[in-house]
């Protein structure tokens, strides 16, 4: 099992989960976060005074796959997320030691 | 005790019967000439000031509609709006709107670019011209704030992908010409009312032909990105702050008080105060009605109580009355309100089958509650003909005027916004300023 951690411009949202439940992902975590990469920040102007805008919005998605639908799931998010202009985001993978299904008990890929 | 009683018996026999001798001669004897124009003024001011107060309501309705990325925009917009309403109403539409003598075209077309001039500094009666009407500077600030009511009912359509500058030229256009124009066919002594259109504080004049510009606005302007599917299905986009529009709506509701109650036009008499009453009063019930019809509608068809759909309901209500606020009962009133909230719940799905993206309804809600409240006067004694021919020429005008304006602003600097400005939001792409920053600054 593995979480894929996915940052992604915010509009880009519905595409993903659309592509994503076509594979057969069904649960995704959504939060609306503020970061950069290497798309720096650009100034802005307030009341006469410069500031420098350094986070920009993006969503960040966190789901948790089984191995054999992992590089499934990753290709997909990128191929969907991309636009080619700076900002589009990042893909990280990590082991996931276990999952448990709260209402059932169940344990391991039959939790996700 | 006793004497006490009989001294309390005398003096109001002596109140009565100077009452009875008096009932012989006019109202104005009762208000002396003086206090009349006082009153009528004081009426215009204060009506003038709650009507002024509606922009408020404007502002925070919209906010609250829009998504967050948007908000800092649409503020800019209304408040924008309304000072290019007061300097142009100023500059050009008070006069265009009431020509007197100075018709260009008898009827249809009064002088443009004329100045409002006010009468000098400690007035005394001679130097007044109708001592029977109210100051010229509070009849041009009650009358301005309906030219700025007109503008801000576009604003709200438009939303979400316009870019600024294009639709500040518009209001430029449609608060020294466009309104003035219209609206002196009729409360100017133009054609319409010589026609016996009857149009009592501007359910046409000012809701329907701000609709009517609004409409031709989202036609040009095309729906936002991703609302409407190829399958012919709609995508919700859920507005940012449900407390803003509600007290936005709250506001409006205050407002309408001055809108309806100060186009009586004159308070110097009983009868005028008790029509300024029954005006309040039938406002205050046709929202309600309206607010409740649009409950009732939502809980029976979506199951679930719409919270913006009672708002809209509400300003339906609003809308449907402003056509003939004083005649109809306090039921007649609730009816006709309940009919426009009604229409408002049908009406605004009906625009998204048509692929017409209205951000916040204005359409239904101003435009075609509008018609309905401009045609129910003919429950208090209107000629269905001439409010037809009213309501139809009205529309017409401003639609058309407004569709030629929109697409030549297309064509000499574009409307709308990039598709990526469009979905990053335009506070940050066309202010570069987030409604609801938080950390955003380092």
């Amino acid at each position: 099992m593995k979480i894929i951690i996915a940052v992604i411009k915010p509009f880009k949202l519905e595409e993903v989960r659309e592509k994503l439940t076509e594979i057969g992902v069904q649960g995704l975590m959504v939060s609306e976060i503020k970061g950069y990469g290497r798309q720096a920040g650009h100034t802005e102007m307030y009341r006469g005074a410069e500031y420098v805008v350094n986070y920009i919005p993006k969503i960040r998605l966190e789901l948790v796959v089984p191995d054999n639908n992992v590089s499934k799931a990753t290709d997909i998010i990128s191929e969907t997320a991309k636009t080619g202009k700076i900002g589009d985001g990042k893909i990280f993978v990590l082991n996931v030691e276990d999952a448990i299904r709260i209402r059932t008990g169940e344990t391991g890929d039959n939790a996700i | 005790m006793l004497s006490l009683i009989k001294i309390f018996v005398s003096a109001l026999i002596c109140i009565v019967s100077t009452t009875i001798l008096h009932a012989e001669e006019t109202n104005t004897d009762l208000v002396s000439a003086h206090g009349v124009f006082v009153f009528n003024t004081l009426l215009f001011l204060i009506g003038g000031f709650l009507v002024m107060w509606m922009a408020a309501g404007f502002a925070m309705l919209e906010a609250g509609l829009v998504r967050s990325k948007n908000v800092t925009t649409q503020l800019t917009k209304n408040i924008a709006l309304f000072s290019i309403a007061a300097i142009a109403y100023f500059l050009v539409g008070f006069n265009l709107m009431y020509p007197g003598d100075g018709w260009l075209i008898t009827g249809y077309l009064g002088p443009i670019f004329s100045l409002t001039g006010l009468e000098p500094v400690g007035a005394t009666a001679e130097q007044i011209g109708d001592l029977g009407y109210a100051s010229v500077g509070s009849d041009f600030f009650f009358q301005l704030m309906f030219c700025a009511t007109t503008a801000s009912i576009v604003s709200g359509t438009i939303a979400e992908r316009m870019k600024l500058w294009p639709f500040l030229i518009f209001t430029v256009l449609l608060t020294a010409f466009l309104y003035p124009i219209e609206a002196s066919w009729q409360w100017g002594g133009g054609w319409l009312s010589e026609l016996g259109f009857s149009d009592f504080a501007g359910s046409t004049l000012v809701h329907a032909a701000g609709a009517s510009a609004a409409l031709a606005g989202a036609i040009v302007l095309g729906p936002r990105i991703g609302k409407y599917k190829d399958d012919g299905s709609v995508n919700p986009m859920p507005g940012s702050n449900m407390p803003l529009a509600t007290l936005g709506t709250f506001i409006l509701w205050l407002g309408w008080f001055g809108f309806n109650g100060g186009s009586q036009l004159a308070l110097g008499s009983i009868g005028d105060a008790a029509d300024v009453s029954r005006i309040f009063t039938n406002t205050n019930t046709a929202a309600a009605g309206g607010a409740l019809a649009a409950l009732i509608l939502t809980q029976i068809m979506y199951k679930k109580i719409d919270l913006t759909m009672v708002l809209n309901g509400a300003l339906a209500g609003l809308v449907s009355i402003t056509a003939e606020p004083l005649a109809p009962s306090i039921g007649g009133a609730t009816l006709i309100g309940a009919i426009g909230g009604a229409i408002v719940v049908f009406a605004v799905p009906m625009l998204d089958k048509l692929k017409i993206d209205d951000v916040v309804g204005a359409i239904s809600v101003h435009g075609i509650a509008g018609i309905w409240g401009t045609i129910a006067v003919i429950f208090s004694g209107g000629s269905f003909g001439a409010q037809i021919i009213g309501t139809v020429s009205i529309c017409l005008f401003i639609f058309i005027l407004s569709f030629v304006i929109w697409y030549v602003l297309d064509m000499i600097m574009g409307i709308r916004v990039s598709e990526e400005d469009e979905l990053t939001g335009l506070d940050t792409t066309e202010l570069g300023m987030d409604a609801y920053p938080d950390f955003s600054k380092s």
